[in-house]
């Protein structure tokens, strides 16, 4: 294994200052270059949340534990100041809904251009001449002709391939791609989830990529972590996570997806949803929703265990 | 390829102008407010061309009727009602603007600063605008037309130059003004703030002031524009108001406020001496509204697309 482009250890969030109520509890995963983190769980399970509090940007007001380390430097104690500054610079961030995260009053141009005069103090004659480059590398046609126009005026499709060439603009070493596919029909999906990777192989990114869509995450992902009530219910790479899912979540995840080889009346669904985190109760999380629930199990937390494929689960 | 055909780019501008355009009303109100400007300017050319003055008196010329070079007649004075109309046209109207421009620029700051950083600043920013709203503003008016400006430093050259007066009622107009704005602006900002692409902008690292300036302002400036060029009649009747309390514009300076002042002493005399800075007011705080109007349409996307 190479050294990690960044490295979450025991990372903890909590959202309030009176009662605070702890969001995200002992996060901890290694993004390499060239490689994609797949983070999988329902809502609520605290996905958005790592994303948000790798590029720092938790809503207030809030306190974060654990490290967050960017190669050697320490995000977490960083100045807001320098943090803003590596932001969309070093670790950039595509969202899920590409209608409202871009500007729609700002060309689509004029937004990527920004991007670079931003953080590469370019000229706006050479911040536009490259933000058309960009619409050219996302796959859009014609890109110096898309590049006046407005957010309304595109495809789903195209916006999205906009919010990537704006992410992609500064060449950042870490892309965070929060559900990037959730809001778009099957088959632009399919040509979204493909570019991405193609960026990827030429860029040499590291890629957390989240969503709660198991099919996607297993053809993007090398390794995956799945998520549980802001806790990490199982990680590891991802072939050996599908194929030996060890913790009962997993296992209920995967066998809710759907599949088109077997005629079924009823979908499979885990009964039951996530706990509110005010009120996860003292022991692990899911196990009012497992099938496989022991009295030990809601005695205490259980630890993740394992080497490189790790769960946290008692039966594990 | 999900490409699908798409009409040329349009800016918002030109779809916001293609809708004024549409409206009569407010072109109508527009058309009024251009010729009312372009007569103010021409002021000295008429004085030139028809041989009279605005300024100077002549006592063999008062109350003369129309007539003779003068067109409206003469005033109390013998100077020339007409060109002194436009005379007073170009300060009723330029304080309007100045005074518009200047409370609405304040407002757009406070507000857009207060609905931003939220928290304290956000308390202590809009405790400062209610306190304006609830000042009582005659007798407020009244204390600041008898503030000694000499008193603060001023030299009494400026005092007595017209200039003084002039900028006095601006900055009153301003800072009683940017009230309304304010708050507009903070109630458009704390709801821009929430929307997913100042959330993306951020997460591009963009500065505080790079989102405020670039990505919430220009989505909450219709509001502004509106109040803006509502606030302008709102500007030249306080002008009025002042000029009325004499601390505005004084002779030999005139504005449409305190023509009508002087006016009031002659209203059995000369009525038409009221009558017609009254009616100018009229006239462009009415065309100034259906612009206002107007913009509030033309700037709503509700009002159909193109």
């Amino acid at each position: 294994m190479t050294i990690p482009l960044l490295t979450a250890a025991a990372l903890t969030v909590d959202l309030g200052t009176r009662n605070p109520v702890r969001i995200l509890d002992g996060i901890s995963f290694e993004l390499q270059a060239g490689r994609t983190l797949g983070v999988v769980g329902e809502s609520g399970c605290g996905k958005s949340m790592t994303a948000l509090a790798l590029i720092g940007l938790v809503p207030e007001p809030h306190r974060i534990g654990g490290s967050l380390r960017l190669g050697d430097v320490e995000l977490n104690t960083l100045d807001a100041e320098r943090r803003r500054l590596l932001r969309g610079k070093r670790v950039a961030m595509i969202f899920q809904e590409p209608m409202t995260a871009l500007n729609p009053v700002v060309s689509v141009g004029q937004q990527i251009a920004e991007m670079l005069e931003v953080h590469e103090a370019a000229s706006t004659s050479e911040a536009r001449r490259r933000a058309i480059a960009l619409l050219g590398q996302v796959g859009i046609a014609a890109p110096g002709e898309r590049a006046p126009a407005f957010p309304h005026q595109l495809s789903g499709g195209m916006r999205q391939r906009v919010m990537i060439a704006m992410a992609i603009a500064c060449r950042p070493q870490i892309l965070i791609a929060d559900e990037p596919t959730t809001a778009l029909d099957v088959s632009v999906q399919a040509q979204i989830l493909d570019l991405l990777l193609e960026l990827q192989r030429r860029e040499g990114m590291a890629m957390l990529f989240i969503s709660h869509n198991l099919g996607v995450i297993s053809e993007v992902s090398d390794e995956i972590m799945v998520m549980y009530a802001g806790r990490i219910a199982e990680q590891g790479p991802a072939a050996e996570v599908l194929a030996r899912p060890t913790h009962p979540y997993t296992r209920g995840l995967i066998t809710t997806m759907p599949d088109i080889r077997h005629r079924q009346r009823l979908l499979p669904v885990i009964p039951g949803a996530v706990p509110d985190p005010r009120h996860r109760g003292q022991g692990c999380s899911f196990a009012a929703r497992c099938a496989e629930a022991e009295d030990i199990c809601s005695e205490a937390v259980p630890a993740l265990r394992g080497h490189l494929h790790r769960a946290a689960c008692v039966h594990a | 390829m999900s490409e699908i055909a798409l009409e040329p780019a349009i800016s918002v501008w030109t779809l916001r102008w293609r809708r004024l355009a549409r409206d009569r009303a407010a072109l109508l109100g527009l058309a009024v407010l251009i010729l009312l400007i372009a007569l103010c300017v021409a002021a000295p050319l008429f004085e030139r061309t028809l041989g009279v003055s605005a300024t100077d008196t002549d006592l063999f010329t008062r109350f003369s009727p129309p007539g003779d070079g003068h067109w409206l007649g003469a005033d109390d004075a013998g100077r020339d009602e007409f060109t002194r109309l436009l005379q007073g046209g170009q300060i009723s109207l330029s304080i309007g603007l100045l005074g518009a421009l200047g409370s609405s620029l304040l407002g757009t700051l406070i507000g857009a600063v207060a609905g931003y950083a939220r928290g304290k600043t956000d308390m202590v920013l809009m405790r400062i605008t209610d306190g304006i709203i609830s000042l009582p503003v005659l007798p407020l008016l009244i204390i600041l037309a008898a503030l000694d400006l000499s008193k603060l430093g001023f030299s009494q050259d400026f005092i007595r130059s017209g200039a003084a007066g002039y900028w006095r009622i601006v900055l009153i107009v301003t800072l009683l003004g940017w009230t309304g704005v304010a708050r507009l602006v903070r109630a458009s900002t704390l709801a821009l703030a929430e929307r997913e692409f100042v959330l993306a902008a951020r997460a591009q690292g963009a500065s505080a002031w790079w989102i405020l300036s670039v990505h919430i302002l220009p989505n909450a400036i219709s509001p502004v524009i509106v109040a803006t060029t509502l606030a302008m009649g709102r500007v030249i009747l306080t002008e009025s108001a002042l000029s009325f309390l004499g601390v505005g514009i004084q002779p030999p300076q005139t504005s449409w406020g305190s023509m009508l002042t002087n006016a009031q002493e002659l209203i059995g005399n000369a009525p038409e001496l009221a009558l017609y800075p009254g009616l100018l007011i009229l006239v462009t705080v009415i065309a100034i509204n259906f612009v206002g109007d107007g913009l509030q349409a033309a700037f709503d996307p509700r009002t159909d697309s193109r």
